[in-house]
């Protein structure tokens, strides 16, 4: 029987190495993978390379990670928030790297790596500063710059449910990179609010199909994560 | 004689009233976000947000805030009846593929020949760049609501963007709170001037040549 749900969130990270690049799911507040975030803290890997949207909001989850001195590198597309302090203190003292990509080209770098593309070429960014150093070329008329595939070693999400086989759906805007992010790590763990029967997830409405999933594991809803009557939905 | 500028407010009502029927439109982080508050309630638009959103609505009423469902901005949102969610891949498709009709954008600065800079003003501060670039080379219109002037005075229209650009060529049409200037293959052509301010002082306040619409309407 096959079954990806693991006991605890630390069975889930038990085998993260040093120097692995980490996936983080994530836009904002919503759907960042926290508790996932907190138990790769605690497995203790180091030199991680991150890759996320941001890097990271007040003193919690890839803020902490940061602040732990746990990552070599940050790979994302908006470092700078109103409370990004603890990435700021770490870049101006030189103590972290960071790569920032545009944010589709980010998603679509991941995608490639989930579908075996080695590279492809983007208009976006094409004739500024983020293209410096890489290949071009006119496509009908138009620069576009060459991107490679940005693959993980691991990728944590958050969805909401989840079945033994790995089927996930996510819940509204929290959805963003994780589909994506699933697709492009050699091991994917989705931590989900809720663990149904097989069956359960309509066939029509699986948003990431188990086979991009390696492990799924359960974690208590916080009491704030609102939550109205329609979500269910 | 005298002119008042527009607000920020009157800007993006403008802006509103420009906007058809039936357009998938991408309102920016900042100052765009406030064309939301004026979109004709006779018209049915699409608000795309970069976050996985089409047909998103407005502000949450205090107390039905749902955290997992944001804006570009992380604000708080609400979904109208029909709209949908889908991930980031498919979401920058729709912006880079060209599906959006209109993007609304912020900008530091904009080039005569359509330059925008709008990601980052060099130096010491962080770069962070977001969707701006997929958005300025995706959409089929990218409009550029700003001010006329920089807060000394100088022109935000330049001959050549001296901030890192976002994209090439890209900006068809700027708002500002002087004027409605499109971006045309024979140069800038402004309309729809505040009153009371003359075609030739809005030249002496823009840093490149212009030229009056005339007899032909913005379009």
């Amino acid at each position: 029987m096959i079954d990806k749900i693991v006991p605890s969130i630390e069975a889930a990270l038990a085998d993260v190495r040093d120097g692995s690049t980490v996936l983080v799911g994530g836009f904002g507040g919503a759907g960042v993978p926290e508790e996932l975030v907190d138990a790769l803290i605690a497995q203790g890997a180091k030199d991680l390379t991150i890759v996320n949207n941001n890097a990271g909001n007040a003193e919690f989850g890839v803020a902490a990670l940061l602040k732990a001195g746990r990552v070599r590198k940050v790979v994302c597309s908006y470092p700078r928030t109103a409370d990004s302090h603890v990435f700021e203190a770490l870049y101006r003292a030189g103590k972290i790297e960071l790569e920032l990509v545009p944010q589709g080209t980010l998603s679509e770098r991941m995608r490639a790596a989930g579908a075996g593309i080695g590279a492809f070429y983007t208009p976006t960014g094409y004739g500024t500063d983020l293209a410096k150093g890489k290949e071009t070329r006119m496509i009908d008329g138009r620069g576009h710059v060459l991107e490679h595939a940005l693959r993980g070693a691991i990728a944590l999400v958050k969805a909401e449910r989840g079945d033994r086989w790995g089927n996930l759906v996510y819940r509204k805007s929290a959805r963003n990179f994780g589909p994506t992010m699933a697709s492009a790590a050699k091991c994917t763990i989705a931590q989900v609010y809720e663990i149904v029967e097989l069956g359960a997830l309509d066939p029509e409405c699986i948003v990431t199909p188990g086979i991009f999933v390696t492990r799924v594991v359960k974690v208590p809803r916080k009491k704030t994560t609102v939550v109205p009557a329609e979500a269910a939905a | 004689m005298s002119y008042a500028k527009l607000t920020r407010e009157q800007i993006a009502a403008r802006i509103a009233r420009d906007i058809p029927e039936g357009a998938y439109v991408n309102l920016g982080i900042g100052m765009p976000t406030l064309v939301g508050n004026h979109l004709p309630k006779d018209r049915e638009i699409f608000l795309h947000s970069e976050n996985g959103i089409l047909g998103m609505g407005p502000a949450p009423a205090p107390g039905e805030e749902d955290a997992d469902l944001i804006n570009a901005g992380k604000e708080p949102v609400t979904l109208l009846t029909g709209g949908a969610y889908f991930h980031h891949t498919d979401s920058f498709a729709m912006m880079r593929g060209r599906h959006l009709d209109i993007a609304v954008l912020g900008a530091f600065q904009v080039s005569v020949s359509g330059d925008l800079a709008n990601w980052h003003t060099g130096g010491d501060a962080i770069p962070a760049v977001g969707g701006a670039m997929d958005l300025a080379v995706g959409a089929k219109n990218v409009w550029v609501m700003m001010e006329h002037l920089t807060k000394s005075g100088e022109s935000k229209i330049v001959p050549r963007c001296t901030y890192p650009l976002t994209g090439i060529g890209v900006v068809k049409r700027i708002y500002t709170d002087l004027a409605v200037i499109d971006v045309t293959p024979r140069g800038l052509v402004a309309g729809q001037l505040v009153p009371g301010l003359s075609f030739d002082e809005l030249q002496r306040l823009t840093g490149v040549p212009i030229s009056p619409s005339g007899a032909r309407a913005a379009a």
